[in-house]
């Protein structure tokens, strides 16, 4: 289920670590605490939305983490969410840490589910423990990593608690020795059909650089925003490999 | 259940619960409101509707959250509970 590892990471290729989840879970938080002052602030290429990210040496790495913007979808279009949903599928990272609030679950978990539909390498660290468990909420973290088939970290980011087993779980999916399945939703007979089609079209296109189940629920879902980001992807990288003579990023198979 | 109980959420009572049925919202606007937790099958509350019916406020999945007209008239749900109260202020 991991196909892709990171061979030629070094202190100079480090590995890739995107934070996303709903405002307020404490993706800054827990960005802060791994990162301390090793970051930086800028914008997103073409966007007005905020791009942090810092870095952090664990056991001999060094990791690249991305504080993403704060979202409760990937799916309704505003500039936070192409931003989010360009840097899970585009640029692919490493590691994608999804951060739930432990008090919030059921509405987290929209979007831990699309984030599930979108890539192998993933990680829940359900976050703001300490508020849980004033409240009296108890999660079961072994049962929903059997669920959803990915490793599920508890912390309470503002102490500190439970980061150094993040870390932990972080590297060795960095290191593509975890093996993920995450939970996908079934649909319907007529709809799987016609998602098989578009899949299998989808995959002559773009090879395994993009999921091609995810692309094919966002076309027949009429997904404009994604449709534009692919064209503009294949513009761009036709351009460099036009200029520079690039060629390892997006591009579809046959161009 | 009747098709009779199903009304659009427009006309639900400060205090009523009500069960989603179904929407007849398209495209950008449907799948902001499934993400906000406007569901087929879950439940929302009914909390208070401003002077002038517009916009009401709903309770989602312990979250507030407003919608005019527009929307509230193509969402659609049955009431499973609550009784009106008149609104203190
Ligand atoms: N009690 C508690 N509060 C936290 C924790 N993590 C973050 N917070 C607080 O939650 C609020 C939102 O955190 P922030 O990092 O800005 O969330 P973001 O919107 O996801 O980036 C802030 O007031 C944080 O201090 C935690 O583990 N426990
Ligand atoms: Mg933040």
């Amino acid at each position: 289920m991991n196909p892709r590892t990171n061979p030629k990471h070094s202190q100079k290729n480090p590995f890739r670590i995107a934070l996303a989840g709903n405002p307020n879970t404490g993706k800054s938080t827990l960005f802060n605490a791994l990162t301390g002052l090793r970051q930086h602030t800028g914008n997103w290429p073409g966007k007005t939305v905020i791009h942090a990210e810092g870095s952090y040496q664990y056991d001999g790495d060094a990791y690249t983490v991305i504080d993403l913007p704060g979202t409760y979808s990937l799916y309704s279009n505003s500039a936070d969410e192409e931003v989010a949903r360009d840097c899970i599928i585009f640029e692919k990272p490493d590691v994608t840490v999804v951060v739930l609030d432990a008090t919030a679950m059921e509405r987290n978990m929209n979007l831990a589910l699309q984030v599930l539909e979108m890539a192998d390498r993933v990680v829940l660290c359900i976050n703001l423990m300490d508020e849980a468990k004033k409240k009296g909420i108890y999660i079961n973290e072994k049962s929903l990593s059997k669920k959803l088939g990915v490793p599920v970290v508890k912390t309470s980011a503002r102490n500190r608690d439970g980061l150094d087993r993040l870390q932990k779980v972080i590297q060795e999916m960095a290191y593509g020795r975890t093996k993920t399945n995450p939970y996908r939703i079934r649909y319907s007979d007529e709809l799987e059909e016609k998602i098989s089609a578009l899949e299998e079209s989808v995959t002559s296109t773009f090879g395994d650089r993009l999921p091609a189940r995810w692309v094919a629920l966002r076309l027949l879902d009429g997904d404009q925003s994604l449709i534009d980001s692919l064209h503009q992807r294949i513009e761009l990288h036709r351009k460099e490999v036009h200029n520079h003579g690039v060629d390892e990023s997006l591009y579809p198979v046959e161009a | 259940m009747s098709q009779s109980s199903i009304i659009p959420l427009t006309e639900g009572l400060p205090g009523q619960r009500i069960r989603i049925h179904h929407m007849t919202l398209e495209g950008t606007m449907r799948r902001r409101l499934l993400d906000l937790g406007f569901v087929p099958g879950s439940e929302v509350k009914v909390l208070q509707r401003s002077p002038l019916g517009d916009p009401v406020a709903f309770r989602v999945i312990h979250t507030t959250i407003a919608l005019r007209k527009e929307e509230s008239s193509q969402i659609f749900g049955e009431i499973i509970g609550g009784e009106y109260h008149e609104s203190t202020h």
